[in-house]
């Protein structure tokens, strides 16, 4: 059902990456940007390397040897187990998400080379329902796990999900959150190394489970990295946020990331780590 | 009106009177929720006719007795309805009940011994968090709740149940402990939810509870958890990888509170009895969607109702779950835990459709 639709809105998504159009409004500088300009660079501002969003196929693009990735488990497709509807039905979203973004849920997982060495790689896209996580993010990113344990490759997950765990599939998305945990905690006994890299935005459930667990933990510049959403803590604590508050350059401060890595480099950075780790 | 501090009172002399029936004490001198209107009214009424008996030993004692015969059955009768048919809105409300025993309740009621032990050695002691050794039946274990607080003060304190990543550290920190000496560990959830402030961001919320759940699926010694109240999201899966994944009739275990997911999916906290609906989150869709074991039967009418009835209901569900644990070596209980939350999550998956479609 889900595959059906996926080659013909695969090239839609290509270009979802930034505003439809010839020029684009930056939101870290507001200023306008030639919009070829900023996709040679990878999606990132040539003015003040503000990162825009890349779907996960363009990620696996960037990161990946060309033409060396090959996608596991893409025959998983999400369904609807408790029968949710909020103003409208979840049966339905996820075919109207798997049209717009030529996904059938919000990861891809797969091997592939980075600099000719063989790794296992997860993405999460925060296009698909906010890149949220459900049991088939769960479930492909734990046989993701499970398979670089099994083979010994070297583990890299690129988090993009500004939505945490998936509401709309209850309390089944919130034990993905274990589950996952629990697959990456043998990968760990079996002496994998795992190298997390944490995109704008890494929020809740997500940032609760996989992406906080990397051996090594790096973020892009300038991503919205946290637990609660900060509307929620603001309407808790009652007080305006610092300046700054969850980004990556906040999270560096407060020790729990390892690098912040522009775009550019991040290839590069994930082959040194693998080769100073002897993988 | 009564204050809150009144409030306690009556809940302290209620969890101390363990001879006390059910309706005597029952603390409907404080404002339930909604739907227990009813009960409430009745059992005020059976404390007036109580009264009238005790200030008059004369002839219409036995009719009065009567009548407090009589309108007990219409409290059992409607207690029964009205429970038995419970909105999982309503269900959350029992779950928050302000009367619910708590983590330190059991502590008090189900166990003979609790020694607490403090702090995160690394940050504070956060008092949302409660751990220590402890005596049941003849087992010694480790003991790790959440702790809401009863009084206005020692709510404050434990910030209504909602933990900061320095009582998860003290929590992973007194679980190693109990592994190092194959002490089973006993996990009580009762929180809203992981605190969310300045504070807990940049102490690392998101990644004591990612290393909380990484380190609880590899933990040589047996675990048991229970949802006791609510099971807030990540706050309560933080200390919710176990063995054994217990629920208490009416609490509930959620991916999002109610109100939260009403924000979002509503745009407006108000429809939060419909995102409850939606959820699917009460005990009895727990065990249908297959992530959790067992649900602990409540006394008639909520726990808040018997607090005495439900630690007890409670203990010896903890009893005959650690005799079932202890008798299986490490390895198994490991690889168990393992396969008990890697079978977790409902999806299609378009290969064994395509085989059964061929075989078929």
């Amino acid at each position: 059902m889900a595959t059906a639709n996926k080659d013909q809105s695969t090239k839609r998504v290509l270009k979802r990456a930034v505003p439809d159009g010839l020029w684009i409004k930056c939101p870290g500088c507001k200023a306008t940007v030639y919009r070829k300009e900023a996709e040679n660079l990878q999606n990132v501002c040539p003015k003040c390397q503000y990162h825009f969003y890349v779907s996960a196929r363009q990620r696996i693009a960037q990161v990946l040897d060309e033409g060396t990735f090959e996608e596991w488990d893409d025959h998983l497709c999400p369904t609807d187990p408790l029968k949710f509807a909020d103003k409208k039905r979840y049966a339905d979203r996820l075919v109207d998400e798997q049209q717009r973004t030529g996904l059938t849920d919000a990861s891809l997982t797969g091997s592939g080379m980075i600099r000719a060495r063989r790794v296992a790689i997860g993405v999460t896209d925060s296009a698909f329902i906010m890149g949220s996580m459900g049991s088939v993010v769960g479930e492909k990113l734990t046989r993701l796990v499970e398979r670089a344990t099994r083979h010994a490759l070297p583990l890299i997950i690129v988090s993009g999900s500004g939505g945490g765990a998936r509401m709309h599939e209850g309390i089944l998305s919130l034990m993905q959150m274990a589950k996952v945990s629990a697959a990456l905690s043998r990968y760990h006994e079996a002496g994998g190394l795992y190298i997390s890299v944490l995109t704008n935005p890494t929020m809740g459930g997500v940032a609760a489970s996989f992406a906080s667990l990397g051996d090594l933990v790096f973020a892009e510049p300038r991503a919205l990295i946290g637990f609660a959403g900060p509307r929620t803590i603001k309407a808790t604590i009652k007080l305006e946020l610092p300046e700054g508050f969850q980004t990556s350059e906040f999270l560096l401060e407060h020790g729990y990331i390892d690098r912040i890595v522009e775009r550019g480099r991040l290839k590069n950075e994930i082959a040194r780590a693998i080769d100073y780790c002897g993988k | 009106m009564r204050s809150p501090y009144e409030a306690a009172e009556t809940c302290t002399a209620f969890i101390a009177n363990p001879n006390a029936t059910d309706l005597e004490t029952m603390s409907s001198t404080l404002n339930g929720p909604d739907f227990e209107a009813g009960m409430l009214e009745i059992e005020a009424k059976i404390r007036e006719l109580q009264a009238a008996g005790l200030r008059d030993e004369s002839s219409e004692q036995q009719d009065l007795e009567q009548q407090i015969i009589d309108l007990r059955r219409e409290w059992n009768r409607l207690t029964e309805e009205v429970y038995s048919n419970l909105s999982p809105w309503q269900i959350v409300q029992v779950a928050r009940h302000k009367d619910r025993p708590y983590t330190k309740d059991y502590l008090n009621l189900a166990f003979e011994e609790f020694v607490e032990l403090h702090g995160d050695k690394h940050f504070g002691d956060d008092r949302a968090m409660l751990t220590g050794f402890a005596k049941i039946d003849q087992y010694k274990v480790m003991v790790v709740g959440h702790q809401k607080g009863r009084t206005y003060k020692e709510r404050a304190s434990c910030n209504f149940g909602c933990a900061h990543p320095e009582g998860y550290r003290k929590a992973m920190s007194k679980m190693r402990l109990a592994e190092k000496y194959q002490m089973p560990i006993i996990c009580f959830i009762d929180t809203p939810g992981a605190y969310p402030g300045v504070g807990a961001e940049e102490r690392g919320q998101a990644q004591v509870i990612a290393e909380s759940m990484f380190q609880m699926s590899q933990l040589k010694t047996p675990i048991i958890c229970v949802v006791i109240g609510e099971g807030g999201s990540g706050g309560a899966l933080g200390i919710g990888v176990g063995d054994r994944i217990g629920v208490l009739e009416f609490a509930y275990y959620s991916v999002i509170s109610p109100e939260g997911c009403a924000g979002i999916l509503w745009k407006s906290h108000e429809h939060a009895p419909k995102a409850a609906d939606a959820l699917r989150f009460t005990s009895k869709h727990l065990l249908e969607l297959g992530v959790i074991d067992e649900v602990i039967e409540e006394p008639l009418g909520g726990a808040h109702r018997d607090h005495h009835k439900m630690a007890g209901r409670l203990k010896s569900y903890l009893v005959k779950t650690l005799e079932e644990l202890k008798a299986q070596p490490v390895e198994q209980l490991l690889s168990q835990r393992y396969a008990k939350f890697r079978q977790m999550g409902v999806y299609l998956d378009g290969l064994q459709q395509d085989a059964a479609a061929a075989t078929t």
